[in-house]
């Protein structure tokens, strides 16, 4: 069995003395794992950081086996996003959500917004709003997607700016006024392709939005709590509130 | 089933050797071989090393070094900048830059970094002992002389949030080209970051 593929890295594992365990993320076959032997040289530890892309060819004897990575840097988006904290904790978060994903699963259009996240990395405008997008395309892959084209109530797609809670579907201004204490926001940006957030109070309702949805259908049922770097990315998001998004 | 070629005790000294980093079976059975025959040159004497260092050895309740006296040798000692902390991964990077010579601070010893991964959290480092120090009236400065690994600037960001309150300067060591580096060589990223982190000349 052999494939290449290009791919980011996700997370490293040690293994013995010299190797790692490589999770990476590639467009043909998903989240997938190898061995990567002498891992933890110098010359590719800085290559095997998390966020880096890489050309990698898996081999193993049978395909159920975990394999052998040969690891070739493409791009190396790690260095400077490091030093970068608002960055750094929107690369950890969006590495944790790719590891929701199951192993060896294709997912083009997320392989394709996650290469635009990590190219915006870590100052292009953008990368936030995508990152939100991001978290409502896994609710979709997982099973879990929203409905936001057309008003639950009334099958409007005219000025939607709640989310029904109970439903995940989309409810018109008009038509969630009276409950609109208990139905999550909407912002424009999310349901408009391409569209930068009006604003950080945007953004923090869109994570509020995905982040009530991945509580309840991902991160309660496997008894797992979100990432300390999603909790990190918004309160950093929050401490630079108020004005544009950035 | 192999059969045993020497008695249960050398079995168990080999089986114990061939857990040290660097060392298989076969190493193993090469280097107990070597004390056997060196019995009274190095095998007695390394046996009482260990049994001291197993008595002594004690972590330093200041900083979390490894010393046989609580506070370590380190934290005690006069001469040294007490107005710097120098933060640390391990006793292993400790160990580096003291070997250095590199900088004649005290040291806080992190004991990991956060890593999702392998379950670590803020809880399971020594953070709160950090924090603690860094609010002492003489200290001025915290180094973070973590790793340049995700991980390790995720935990540098993570503190420095965490001493914002301190009153305390926090800096980082420089990410860039290594001594004896050739750029040809170097990786994309640490050569965008030493560009990055150019100073005058």
């Amino acid at each position: 069995m052999e494939w290449t593929d290009s791919g980011f890295i996700l997370a490293t594992r040690r293994h013995g003395e010299t190797s790692l365990i490589v999770e990476a993320f590639t467009p043909a076959h998903g989240r997938h794992l190898g061995l990567v032997k002498g891992g933890r040289s110098a010359r590719l530890r800085a290559v095997l950081q998390p966020g880096n892309r890489a050309r990698l060819t898996w081999r193993a004897r049978l395909s159920e086996h975990l394999g052998h990575f040969t690891v070739e840097a493409e791009g190396s988006r790690a260095a400077d996003i490091m030093l970068d904290s608002m960055a750094l904790a929107g690369l950890n978060t969006l590495t944790a959500l790719v590891r929701l994903l199951p192993e060896r699963d294709p997912h083009d259009q997320l392989y394709a917004l996650f290469e635009q996240i990590a190219a915006a990395l870590p100052d292009r405008p953008g990368w936030l709003g995508d990152l939100a997008r991001f978290e409502l395309r896994i609710l979709a892959e997982l099973g879990f997607g929203l409905d936001l084209e057309s008003c639950a109530a009334t099958g409007t797609s005219e000025d939607l700016v709640y989310v029904s809670p109970k439903s995940g579907r989309a409810v018109s201004a008009a038509a969630g006024a009276p409950y609109a204490g208990r139905l999550l926001a909407l912002p424009a940006f999310l349901a408009r392709e391409d569209a930068l957030p009006e604003s950080a109070a945007a953004l923090l309702d869109a994570f509020a939005l995905t982040g009530f949805f991945l509580d309840r259908d991902i991160y309660g049922p496997r008894a797992i709590s979100a990432p300390q770097s999603r909790e990190r990315l918004l309160r950093l998001l929050r401490e630079a509130g108020g004005g544009a998004a950035p | 089933m192999s059969r045993a070629i020497a008695g249960p005790e050398i079995e168990k000294l080999i089986q114990l050797l061939a857990r040290l980093p660097g060392l298989g079976p076969r190493s193993a059975r090469r280097a107990a071989l070597y004390l056997i025959k060196r019995k009274d040159q190095l095998l007695v004497p390394l046996a009482g090393a260990l049994q001291l260092a197993a008595e002594r050895i004690l972590v330093c309740s200041a900083c979390g070094n490894i010393d046989t006296a609580d506070p370590c040798a380190i934290c005690t000692d006069p001469r040294r900048d007490a107005s710097v902390i120098c933060v640390v991964e391990d006793v292993a990077d400790l160990w580096a830059l003291e070997r250095a010579n590199a900088i004649n601070a005290r040291y806080h010893v992190l004991g990991g970094v956060l890593s999702p991964l392998d379950g670590t959290g803020p809880d399971d480092l020594n953070l709160a002992g950090l924090i603690e120090r860094a609010r002492a009236e003489d200290v001025r400065e915290v180094l973070l002389a973590v790793n340049a690994t995700v991980e390790g600037q995720t935990t540098a960001h993570y503190i420095t949030d965490l001493l914002a309150g301190a009153g305390v300067s926090v800096s980082r060591l420089a990410h860039g080209v290594p001594v004896g580096g050739e750029l040809d060589y170097l990786d994309d990223g640490t050569l965008a970051a030493a560009v990055k982190s150019r100073t005058p000349f």
